[in-house]
Formats: C-alpha cells, structure tokens, sequence
C-alpha cells in the first residue's frame, strides 16, 4: 500500500464490525504502519448501523473524521444506504449480500458483492462473517499481508475459543479466496 | 516498549500508573468510564486503590484528603461530573494541593449529551469554582501525547503543588491509537521528607491544610501566594506546537485536541489547492501561549486568523485578548457533539479568502 486508506466496517450491532477493524487496525500497526480505530459511540449504536473507521496510513494521520472513506465493507442493508455514497470516486465497497439485496447504483467505486453469512455458515461458525468479509477486504487492497493478519488472529481471537480456530481459519480462507479470483477475473 | 494500540481512556489509565499514582477516585460517565473500567482491575494488579466514590461531589472530597497525604491521586470524568466537583476543586487550589483531574467532554450544557465537544473551555481555563486561582491546563491531539500529557500532569502538579487538567473531547477517549509507554513506572513519591504533606505530626509540630483563612490579611496573603505561583507557571510552561506556519501563509488557524488534528487535514488538502494556511495548536491552555500567538498571527501576509472550536466560541476570546485587534478574527464551530469535519473547515477558509470552490 502508499499513502493512506480508511476503511468503514458498518452493520447491526453483534456482527462483529467492531472487532474485524480492531484487528486490521492491530496487524497495521504491527507492521509499523500509523493507524487509528474510531468507533461509532452515539446513540447511533442503538437500532441503526453500528460502525467503526480503521485509519492506516504511512504518516502522520490528522483528522479522525473522515468525509470520504476510501472504503467501506457493510454488512446490512442501512449501512449501505449510509455509507454506499460516501466512498470517494475509485473507491472500493464491500456489500454483504447475504444481507443486502440491492447494489450501491454506483459506477465509479469498484463493488465486490460477499455472501459473508452464507460463507461463514459453510464454514461452520454463523458467527465469523465478520472475518470472511475481513479476509475479502484484505485481499482485494492488499492493506496489510495475510500472513500478519493471520497470526494476529491467531493472537488476539485464537487463544479464548481454541475450538472454534479451525472453523474461523476456514471462513477466513473463504472470505480471501473470493475476493482473489474476483480481482484476477476483473484484471482479465 | 513494543507499541500498544489503546483505547486514549485505557492509555490515560494506564499512563497514571506510569507516573506512580496509584490513588484513583472516581465515578462513571460516558464517554470516560473506559477509565475506571480499566483501573478497576489494573490498579490492584500493581497495588494501587480504585474508590468507586457515591457521587462526583464525593470523589472532589476524597481527593482533597487524600491529596493531603502527598501521595500522587486523580480522578477522571466528563462534563457534568466535573461541574459537580467544582467546590473541592477550589478547595484543593487554595489548600494548594497536588490533583490531577482529566476531563473528557461531552456536549452541555446541563446533561446535555455523551458525543465529543470542547464547551468546558471556560470551565477549565477561567477557574469554574469560586475564587482568585487556576488550574493547570492540557490539551492533548493524540492518544500518545494523552499519554505524554498525563504523566507530566503529575510532574506539574507537585512542582507547583497546584491542581492540573489534563482536558479532551470524547474522541480522544474513544478512539485507538498506537502508544508507547515509558519503559519503567515511577515509584509512587515518598511524602516523608515533604514540608507540607500530612504525614503524622511525630517529633514535628502539626500541620494544618486548609483554604479558611478568616482573617483577610493572611487571605489576601494566600490570594498573593497563588498569583506569585501562576506568574512563575506562565513563564516556564508554555507549550504549544506549530504546523505548516510559514510566511507563505495567509491564514492562521488556531484551533487545540482533536480539532486541531481534523484542521491539519483541510490544512493539507487547501495547500493542495495552492492556498497557504497554518495552524497554532496551544498545548497548556493555561498557561496560554499569548506572546507566541500574538507573533505568528502577526506574519506579514496573513491576513485573517480562524479559531476553529467544538463549541460555540470559547478559546476565540483568549485570542482576541492576545491579537490586541491587530488583525481580523472569525470564527467557525459546532457543537452538541457534532465535530467540524475538514471539508467544513476547507469551505470556511475558501469563503474568508473570497475563493469559489
């Protein structure tokens, strides 16, 4: 990556977008790279789109209230209505189309439709769609490298349910191999 | 120290501990309870003491007594909450005694509401108790520098045995920044040798702390001690930080916390438009940096200076006290928990210059 990316992860309250940015923001950082997690905190949080915005960049980040994210990967319907045309033209969207049946109407961001809960449910866990839509995101911006974010989810998610690794690890393959073959069909 | 990525309450938490205080009193609130949520497990690991106090006009009590003893003790809050300390503050400023306060602010006034704002400006700088004195006050942009701040709040409040501030909007308490802590803790101070502390008045005579002097020779005795201090505080702990000030500039951006950072942002994307502009970012906003601001306001091409706040205008009448109308002020805020963002502050500067998107 050069300069600086923020990324949205929006949805429900309990589908994990909190902590799928604490995790990219955690591996950025282990990486040497400057990052920042700001959370929605406002009444917000209750009923609507909970959402938090990962700054990583290679300088020093100024603001933390960011107009036009970069990107933005949601996971409901609102979070897509909010945050769908706020992305800056060149963009990149992520939708949850488990979830979301419709697209951003968009033709200057790149879209990359991920059936996260179908995915995660495969997989065996309904619970880790947020880190199927994580490896997506990864994997389309190469933001920070899989072998980093693998071993920080080893790190920070692994060692409280050891058995449920194996069945995040797999939706985690999912999330990334999806998103790899839509990159190398879109460069054919 | 590896870096940690922290929540700026946690790292404030955990900043204290750094410095040796380990006397924590306090009673939750939005957006700070992070804070005592932290400490209440960490100040025992490390044998410190968390009092969850009835009330916020409790905790001011406890830290006044427990201040007396010369130990390192603080409190963390928010808006309404430190309005509630209010009394024990002045109370601890004319006992002089050593407390750091830390003041994430919300929107008010009143209840008002839990989302960032700067509205306690007054508050904080003015003196919000009653009486001739100040606090201390720090204005952190960073969860790092919150850090920073925290650890030499402790340093100033002993050195000038005088309440310290250490204030930030919700955003710096929410949000999760990379930080470095020191590599070693202090060790919590010793008040034994201490001229003031009441450590038990064995083979010494008795001391007594107290802010009731009845007879009005030794009050305004005390009234003088205190602005002697406050003298000596303005000379040496002045601190703020520049960026982007040139001579290219044409205006001057005075703006401090988490306002200052989102104004570098349109400072960076206006330069890219080809139009100059600086920002002055007091760090104590008191001491407040008023020689420095008269001087680079002062450049010879700016033309106007814009204090940008999270209020409806606070710190902008600490600058036209320093500008000395020596050159156009305007203003541009919001507040209630909405945060300015840079394309706002980007439009203001553009409509000062005269300058069409």
């Amino acid at each position: 990556m050069t300069g600086q990316i923020e990324v949205v992860f929006a949805g429900f309250g309990g589908q994990g977008v909190m902590t799928a940015g604490q995790l990219l923001a955690y591996t950025a950082m282990d990486e040497g790279k400057q990052v920042a997690w700001i959370p929605s905190y406002g009444p917000e949080m209750r009923g609507g789109t909970a959402n938090c915005t990962v700054v990583v960049s290679e300088h020093r980040i100024g603001s933390p209230i960011i107009n036009n994210p970069g990107a933005a990967c949601v996971f409901n319907r609102p979070s897509l209505d909010k945050f769908g045309e706020l992305i800056r033209p060149g963009g990149l969207l992520l939708i949850n189309s488990s979830l979301i049946d419709v697209k951003s109407g968009r033709d200057d961001v790149t879209e990359l439709l991920v059936p996260v809960n179908d995915i995660a449910i495969r997989a065996g866990n309904p619970k880790a769609a947020n880190m199927v839509m994580l490896a997506a995101f990864v994997a389309m911006t190469d933001i920070v490298s899989f072998d980093a974010l693998e071993k920080m989810f080893r790190e920070k998610l692994g060692s409280k349910k050891k058995e449920l690794l194996e069945v995040n690890l797999k939706a985690f393959a999912e999330g990334r191999m999806l998103a790899e073959k839509e990159k190398a069909g879109g460069k054919a | 120290m590896a870096k940690k990525l922290m929540k700026g309450n946690e790292a404030i938490g955990e900043a204290a501990i750094c410095a040796g205080a380990l006397n924590y009193f306090a009673y939750p609130i939005t957006p700070q309870s992070e804070v005592a949520e932290y400490l209440c497990w960490r100040l025992p690991e490390v044998g410190g003491t968390f009092v969850q106090a009835e009330s916020e006009v409790a905790v001011g009590n406890m830290l006044f007594g427990a201040a007396a003893s010369g130990k390192r003790v603080f409190t963390t809050s928010s808006s309404p909450g430190i309005s509630l300390m209010q009394e024990a503050i002045s109370y601890i400023a004319g006992a002089q005694l050593p407390v750091v306060f830390v003041n994430i602010m919300r929107g008010g006034p009143g209840l008002g509401g839990i989302l960032p704002a700067q509205s306690d400006y007054f508050q904080a700088v003015k003196a919000g108790g009653h009486g001739d004195y100040h606090l201390i006050v720090l204005a952190p942009s960073s969860v790092q520098e919150a850090v920073d701040l925290m650890i030499l709040a402790f340093d100033l409040a002993d050195k000038y045995r005088n309440p310290v501030m250490l204030i930030g909007d919700g955003m710096i308490g929410q949000m999760m920044e990379a930080v470095e802590f020191p590599e070693e803790h202090r060790k919590p101070n010793d008040p034994t040798g201490s001229d003031w502390a009441l450590t038990g008045a064995k083979n010494r005579k008795a001391r007594i702390t107290k802010s009731l002097f009845l007879d009005p020779v030794m009050l305004e005795e005390n009234s003088f001690l205190l602005a002697e201090k406050y003298k000596t505080i303005k000379k040496n702990e002045i601190r703020f930080e520049k960026y982007k000030v040139t001579d290219k500039n044409r205006i001057l951006i005075m703006a401090y916390g988490t306002m200052a950072r989102i104004c570098q942002t349109a400072i960076d994307e206006l330069e890219q438009e080809g139009i100059s502009v600086g920002l002055f970012r007091p760090v104590s906003l008191y001491p407040f940096p008023e020689q420095d601001i008269f001087t680079e306001s002062t450049r010879k091409n700016i033309e106007k200076v814009l204090v940008v706040e999270m209020s409806v205008g606070q710190m902008i009448e600490d600058i036209e006290r320093c500008l000395k109308g020596q050159r156009e002020i305007d203003f541009y805020g919001r507040t209630g928990g909405i945060v300015p963002t840079p394309n706002e502050v980007k439009d203001k500067v553009r409509q000062m210059l005269g300058i069409k998107k």
